[in-house]
């Protein structure tokens, strides 16, 4: 019906000679497949096709946007990009200086999850959702998969021409449990990047999970308050994400005179055994690629190193304003947007102590693992637990409810003080900003422990 | 449509197109100046097959690519759920108001000029408040038609403004800010400055909070942001019909407190989430789902409705590209009697919730919130005395909406399709550092 690269090749010639500062272009085809399971019945089964693209302008610091998903009249959508760009703009236009690339990106897709029939996903789903069902005391359950295959072109008017292409696989899966009016709920959330395979391996998770959620119908409510605590690789993940991660996002940053001074490079943040990074570079994570959506090549990048500040994410804007280095965080999650700066795979760097070394002198504390959700305001933070035990006399005690963890993101850094040695990456993350979810990320870490860290309760 | 209709019918008994066609404009701000403006130009086509009695479905973004949507519609089918409803055979519905020509009129100058407005508002009262925001027009078209003869087509018009304000001193950080939406154009920005620059004015000062339970008051965002969800999922008939929903065989009992009454009304002229019809084409009505504090029913979409054998609410909505599925179209948590004054008047320690963050995180089945305060005031001798920081509220919302101390006068719509009053709880968990 029609050919990305054609369309682009033809548009690549048209922008390079606009009267704009910038111009670039994103044109995009994905194919995706869903089904679901609510209860004993499979619920939905779908199968989409979208195919779109947008134009973004620059012009003396304002920018314009148009997207859509006809191909026809293209000239016209730039023309528009660049009429709103001109109304915006009043300042000068400042991008950050990036190689010309002209790049075709072959992904090296293990086992393609698009290729694979729906009746074979669907066997996998039923088993799935047939373990949670062998659980008693189980309500219901709530079990989704999903995937995705996109090919994307991405053209500038410096004479960039990229194009890239990933299969993405989700899977997630609800135990829920219900006595005398009381609901509990336990889950997983999963995903992979070009290869179906890893989505084969979940029958013992799912198990567990859904005794967990009859489990927890019996467990107590803890008393709220600041405990010592420590977190699993998957919640720490969440945590380092959700607390720092959106802090280092140098948009919030880049304008405001008064966060640039909090966030001054050097300043410490954290004891010298932190050290965080947000690397696209590593290959086959969920939040990996070789270029993000202005076209910088992604690189392994260092936010926090022995407890001090070294870096942040940015947009070649981001990184022009603040006299940095564009770091490739330009992402957006389909053509429908523009890119903004988000993370892609986050974690804390393992050290050299064993979990039981971590609990050993934990007289009363909580034990968190897997989580449910989390969110920031970027002085304070909110995540919770999927599932969590009392520590006592530095060892895991009975299980408590789910509790839900808060805080400020300075203090709580600042209060972790041990980092241990399995890290480990959640690739079943999506992550939401600027109306923009969810963008495939991944997080993770080793277990940490956090001191004097407010736990929500009764 | 009709054609895709028809090209369908030849391989599966009924059919049901639905598609979509939406522009949307927003002006965005950023540090307190116009930074983008865009242009939104989607279409969608869905297509719902019945084959052997069950459900197939795809959707593209194409809607020539005909052949490709039914062949995948089709495959699906092979395996989707058994299909216990039959397409709406409805073709007239009473007339809802929700388009107004005049929102695609407004131009890039008057949207960016309303937005310039608020903002130097605000900066005049805090010049250290940093504002970002958007000012929003969008129109869309929808049309739905099935093999069974139903035919449906509306165009709504929703404009929007809203506006957020930041303010940092060292590690300090203040959130505050409000929204307003209409089908009409909304050319006067003064109740969203009234509220941002009263917000500022109760944040002035610095609160402590002990750790207790304590009278608690939440604002209408409070309510939103603390309450709201759990509850509108405990209406959800796929919930009641699963077992999950903690109110799914209490129909016709008194649940909650006397004083409490939630409809959805879809019928309000001129607001974002009223329309004729859900997005399978069944007449929208006004329907109260809690009267005086008795659970009166439940939300269905045509495939639910079937299974739990009742009939449909009107409420299969779409979201995301999905299938129908039952959701609210207006929730209403109809207001009281005691003005916000009053309310406050009459506690000696407590708590007002503006923004209440992470609410939804915990166990929302089961009713459980638990968030931290992004915008919250202490109380004293019945006079708001300053911000508080660092205060986890938590509880369950069927414990507290047993026992509502006073239900506001002062109803307000948050976020476009939810209008609620502040909500007064005498005995509410509260723990601060």
């Amino acid at each position: 019906m029609f050919d990305l690269n054609v369309i682009a090749q033809e548009l690549a010639a048209y922008i390079k000679k606009q009267n704009a500062d910038y111009l670039e272009a994103h044109l995009e085809e994905s194919q995706t497949s869903n089904l679901s399971y609510r209860g004993k019945n499979l619920e939905q089964v779908g199968k989409s096709n979208s195919a779109g693209g947008n134009v973004r302008a620059m012009v003396k610091g304002g920018w314009g946007f148009v997207s859509f998903n006809r191909f026809d009249h293209l000239k016209e959508k730039v023309g528009q990009a660049i009429e709103q760009a001109r109304f915006v703009g009043k300042e000068t236009s400042q991008l950050a200086e990036i190689p010309t690339i002209v790049d075709a990106v072959i992904p090296k897709i293990k086992e393609d999850p698009t290729a694979i029939p729906l009746s074979e996903k669907k066997r996998l789903l039923d088993e799935y959702n047939e373990t949670i069902w062998e659980t008693k005391g189980i309500q219901t359950s709530n079990v989704g998969y999903g995937d995705s295959h996109k090919k994307s072109v991405f053209i500038n008017s410096q004479g960039s021409f990229i194009s890239q292409e990933r299969a993405d696989s989700v899977m997630r899966a609800i135990a829920i449990a219900a006595k005398d009016g009381d609901v509990q709920q336990s889950g997983i959330s999963v995903g992979s990047r070009d290869d179906y395979s890893p989505m084969r391996k979940f029958h013992g998770e799912i198990k567990q999970l859904a005794r967990k959620s009859v489990e927890m119908l019996s467990a107590p409510t803890i008393k709220g308050g600041p405990y010592t605590v420590v977190l699993d690789p998957i919640l720490s993940g969440v945590f380092v994400h959700e607390a720092f991660g959106h802090l280092s996002e140098s948009d919030f940053v880049y304008e405001n005179q008064q966060l640039r001074e909090l966030m001054t490079l050097g300043k410490t943040f954290g004891r010298p055994i932190l050290n965080i990074v947000d690397s696209a570079a590593i290959p086959g994570l969920r939040g990996s690629f070789k270029y993000d959506d202005e076209g910088t090549l992604s690189v392994k990048n260092y936010l926090i190193k022995d407890g001090k500040l070294v870096g942040r994410l940015h947009s070649r804007e981001t990184a022009a304003k603040m006299g940095e280095k564009p770091s490739g965080n330009a992402r957006a999650i389909n053509y429908r947007f523009a890119p903004i700066v988000r993370m892609t795979n986050t974690y804390i760097e393992p050290r050299d102590i064993k979990f039981e070394e971590m609990i050993a002198d934990i007289k009363e504390g909580v034990y968190c693992k897997n989580w449910y959700g989390g969110t920031t305001s970027m002085e304070m933070f909110t995540f919770s637990s999927g599932e969590t035990y009392m520590i006592r006399n530095g060892k895991i005690a009975e299980m408590v409810r789910p509790v839900m963890l808060s805080g400020n993101v300075f203090t709580t850094l600042m209060s972790i003080d041990a980092i241990g040695n399995d890290l480990d990456m959640n690739q079943g993350g999506g992550c939401g900003k600027g109306g923009q979810s969810p963008l495939p990320v991944s997080n993770g870490s080793p277990h940490i422990r956090i001191q004097n860290c407010l736990v929500g309760g009764k | 449509m009709e054609e895709i209709l028809a090209r369908a019918k030849k391989y599966v008994q009924e059919a049901e197109v639905y598609t979509t066609s939406t522009v949307e404009t927003p002006v965005h701000f950023e540090t307190n100046r116009l930074k983008n403006i865009q242009s939104k130009q989607s279409t969608s086509v869905a297509l719902r097959v019945i084959k052997n009695g069950r459900i197939g479905y795809a959707t593209s973004s194409q809607i020539e690519n005909i052949d490709e949507l039914i062949e995948n519609a089709v495959a699906t089918a092979e395996f989707g759920a058994k299909a216990e409803f039959e397409f709406s055979t409805r073709q007239r519905f009473s007339p809802v108001e929700i388009y107004d020509p005049a929102v695609s009129k407004v131009s890039l100058e008057t949207m960016t000029k309303l937005g310039e407005q608020i903002i130097s508002a605000v900066i005049k009262h805090s010049p250290d408040v940093l504002c970002e925001g958007s000012i929003d027009k969008m129109v869309g078209e929808i049309t739905i038609a099935n093999t069974r003869g139903g035919r449906a087509h509306f165009r709504k018009s929703i404009f929007g403004m809203g506006i957020e304000g930041q303010r940092v001193r060292g590690t300090d950080m203040l959130f505050i800010g409000d929204n307003t939406s209409s089908c009409h154009p909304v050319l006067d920005a003064g109740v969203i400055i009234k509220t941002i620059i009263e917000q500022l004015e109760l944040a002035k000062n610095p609160a402590t909070i002990n750790s207790k339970k304590m009278p608690v008051i939440f604002t209408p965002e409070g309510v939103t942001s603390a309450l709201v969800m759990p509850l509108m999922s405990a209406f959800n008939g796929k919930n009641v019909l699963e077992g999950a929903s903690p109110i799914g065989k209490k129909s016709g009992e008194q649940v909650f407190d006397k004083q409490l009454t939630v409809n959805d009304d879809p019928t309000i002229p001129f607001r974002p989430g009223s329309q004729p019809c859900d997005d399978e084409g069944v007449p929208c009505q006004k329907h109260s789902f809690i009267e005086e504090g008795v659970v009166t029913g439940f939300l269905y979409d045509l495939q639910t409705a079937a299974k739990a054998k009742t009939k449909s609410t009107g409420n299969g909505n779409r979201g995301g590209g999905s299938m129908p599925s039952p959701s609210w179209h207006a929730f209403v948590l109809e207001s009281g009697q005691t003005s916000f004054v009053e309310m406050v008047r009459d506690i000696k320690e407590g708590l007002v919730v503006e923004q209440l963050m992470g609410a939804g995180q915990g166990n929302f089945l089961g009713g459980d919130f638990s968030g931290n305060v992004l915008l919250g005031y202490k109380i004293e001798n019945g006079q708001i005395v300053g911000r508080v920081k660092d205060t986890m509220v938590s509880g369950n919302i069927y414990q507290l909406l047993k026992n509502i101390t006073a239900i506001g006068s002062d109803s307000k719509w948050v976020g476009g399709s939810l209008s609620t009053p502040s909500l007064c709880f005498h005995d509410v968990s509260v723990s601060s550092r």
